[in-house]
Formats: structure tokens, sequence, C-alpha cells
């Protein structure tokens, strides 16, 4: 699994980064996450609203710090 | 006195909140809110709790407002749109869309990799910072409805301008080519639910709390500094009515400061009760707000510095413009 948080670093960005941990300890999920600061590319995936929350090359939320709950409903 | 000015007074005004303050700074500390240093202390207590509340409640039911007006669909309302039009709903749409300032770049570069003139573009961009939902119901609650409505209008005409001057000038090439380059993308943003927009106005709220506490704090206690400490006689001097310069001035004071709209609330109510004409107070806060270094670098960033400069010159010049006629109008208003 390939996940990219799209931000550049605005406190919203570093609590999904922190949630996101934590969700895949808990669902003991292996994926690959990257942090996505380059602008160019935020924005070629639509997103303007950082943080962009990018599984598998889909958006699956734009603009919210989502919560370990969310991101686990997502990750499913 | 009628219901309205009653809800105001307590509501908005916390005409309680200043009375219990009242007391505890006589009854437990035993100083009389007429010294200078029991003034002091009763405006910053009271001062600060009251922000913080308004804040809260104001930012939680405006997120709710905002969380219709995603930039995504911002764009998507303003692409079929050319002209003066694009630049008033450009400016107003700048009022409603809820962004932090680290998303105005990826915004400004969505917007113009999208094909959106540049002038609706510009004409977002300088609503957005310039004119705060949260700091309009603060100013409505310090200094009435019709200063309120005001700085709406203003703030709005001048982005309207600012926006159809960038336009005539043609400044299309003035944009980074790589911004130009950009292969933009249109995503369906999900209806939200009931559910949905509670929780993205809670989190609004706990993101900009975080984000604007110690401006909220240094500029109670700067207000509550001028209040009390700085003779009146100085200020009417340097800024008041009777000074042709007094908009320059707070205009040029403002510009370096780097705060959050709601640290120059407080502010400028001290300004005010001073006698600092309303105007003269907008634009100062027009100036700390729209224009902060950390915001023009990263515009710098996406434009050249021909495009950066004529938009430093066009809103300075808005914002001293805009006082000026402020001041002249509230002559008459009030």
């Amino acid at each position: 699994m390939f996940i990219k948080i799209l931000g550049t670093g605005c406190s919203k960005c570093e609590r999904l980064k922190k949630n996101l941990d934590i969700a895949l300890k808990e669902l003991n999920i292996d994926a690959t996450v990257e942090n996505v600061d380059d602008l160019i590319e935020i924005v070629s995936y639509g997103v303007m609203e950082t943080p962009g929350f990018v599984v598998n090359d889909e958006v699956k939320s734009v603009g919210r710090a989502l919560s370990v709950d969310e991101i686990k409903g997502i990750l499913k | 006195m009628n219901i309205l000015d009653w809800l105001n007074a307590q509501l908005l005004k916390m005409k309680w909140l200043w009375v219990l303050v009242e007391l505890l700074v006589e009854r437990v500390f035993k100083l009389s809110i007429d010294t200078r240093l029991g003034g002091s202390i009763h405006f910053f207590i009271y001062d600060t709790i009251k922000i913080f509340i308004l804040l809260s409640v104001m930012i939680y039911v405006i997120s709710y407002i905002q969380s219709y007006f995603p930039p995504e669909r911002t764009k998507k309302l303003l692409g079929g749109i050319r002209g003066v039009k694009g630049n008033i709903l450009g400016s107003i749409l700048g009022v409603l869309t809820p962004f932090c300032s680290c998303s105005s770049i990826p915004i400004f570069i969505g917007f113009v990799s999208a094909g959106l003139p540049l002038g609706a573009t510009f004409s977002f961009l300088i609503s957005s910072p310039m004119i705060d939902l949260a700091a309009l119901m603060l100013l409505v609650s310090t200094f009435g409805l019709r200063i309120g409505v005001t700085y709406v209008v203003v703030g709005i005409i001048v982005a309207v301008v600012g926006g159809v001057l960038i336009q005539g000038f043609k400044m299309e090439e003035y944009v980074e080519s790589y911004v130009l380059a950009a292969k933009g993308s249109d995503i369906e943003v999900e209806e939200k639910t009931f559910k949905d927009r509670m929780k993205f106005s809670k989190e609004q709220v706990r993101d900009i709390v975080e984000r604007v506490w110690p401006y909220i704090l240094i500029g109670v206690g700067i207000g509550a500094g001028i209040h009390n400490w700085i003779p009146q006689s100085i200020i009417e001097r340097i800024l008041g009515r009777g000074n042709p310069f007094s908009v320059l001035i707070a205009t040029f004071i403002g510009i370096p400061i780097y705060a959050d709209i709601f640290g120059t609330i407080p502010i400028a109510e001290a300004l005010v009760t001073k006698g600092v004409g309303i105007g003269t107070v907008i634009s100062f806060m027009m100036g700390v707000t729209t224009m902060s270094l950390p915001s023009l670098v990263m515009l710098g960033r996406v434009v050249k510095p021909k495009l950066l400069a004529t938009f430093i010159v066009i809103v300075t010049l808005g914002i001293i413009a805009m006082g000026y006629g402020l001041n002249a109008f509230t002559a008459l208003l009030i």
C-alpha cells in the first residue's frame, strides 16, 4: 500500500501524520508512507487544501486532520 | 434600551464578564479599576477571556458556513465567469473559503493552472486574508454593525479593484512558468454530512485557537498598555483625526508586523477609545493581516518580482485610500 500525505508542514499535516502512524500500527499494515511537500505535485492531485491524504494514488481526503478511527475506516 | 442593544451588550460585548472581572480585580486583588495598574489588569483579563470565548463560538459557526465552500468548489464556480463579475465573485468567495495561510499558494497554483483569470485569482487572494468573518463578528461586537459592514464592503472594493488592475496590466507573463505548466486536476469533493461539518468546525476551532493564542495575548497586552499607560495626547498627535498623515503612519506601522487578525483587535479597541479614527485603525489592521513578510515570501515563489511589486503597491494604496475614505465617511456617519 502506498500512502502519501500532501502538505507543506501545517499543524493539521503534523496531526494527520501522527494519527496515520498510530492507525498503521494498530491495523498492523505495512505501508510505504511518503510526505509530499512539492507544491506542483500537490496541485497535480487537485488538492488545494492541505493536508491531502492519498492512498494508492487516489485522493481520500482534503483539508482535514483525520482521526485514527477515520484513517482505519479508509485503510480497511 | 431595546432588546437588540441588550443582546449586543450582554452576548457580544459581554457586559456580565466585564462586571465579574471588575469584582475580581476590586475585591480579590484590592485594586480600584480607576487606577492604572487595576485598569490594565482588568482590561487584560476581561479582554483575553472575551476574545477566546467569542473566537471559539464564532469560528465554530463560521466554519460550519464555510464547509459549504471548499476551494475545489470555488475553482469550479469561478471557472465559467469572465470580467469584473469574476473579480466580484472571487472577492466574495475569498471571504467564505476557509484556508490557513499555508494553503494560499496551492490555491493560487490550482486556480491559475485551471485557467482562471489572473485578476479573479488575485481578487480572491487579496480578500481572503483581508476580510475575515470571525474578525467581522468581533468588530461588530466592539464597534457596532455599521463599522462591521463598512469593513467588509471596503475590503471587497479593494480586492475587486486590485484584481481588475492586475488583469488590466496583463501580467500573466510574470507568473513563474512552472505554475502555468502545472497540470491541475479536478477532484470530486464529497458532499459533507451534518456530522462531517460539525467535525470540520470543531477541528477548525482547535486549529485556529492553537495557532493564534500567542498573538491574542500579545495583542491584549499591547492593548492594555495603550489603554492605560500611553497618554491620550501622544496617541492623538500621532494617529488622531487632526493629523493628516495618521492613516499613512498606521499603514506603515502595520505592514511589517506579522500577527493574526485576532491579535490586532484588542489594539484596535484601545486605539479607538483613545480617539483614533476608525479608518486609521482599519488601515492598521489590514496592513498587519494582508501584507505579512511570510506570505509575501511564499507569493514570491510563484510570481516574478514585478507582479509581486505590483501586488504590494496596489494593496498598500488600497489600504491607505480606504483609511482616508472611511475616516471621512465616519465623520458623516457618527
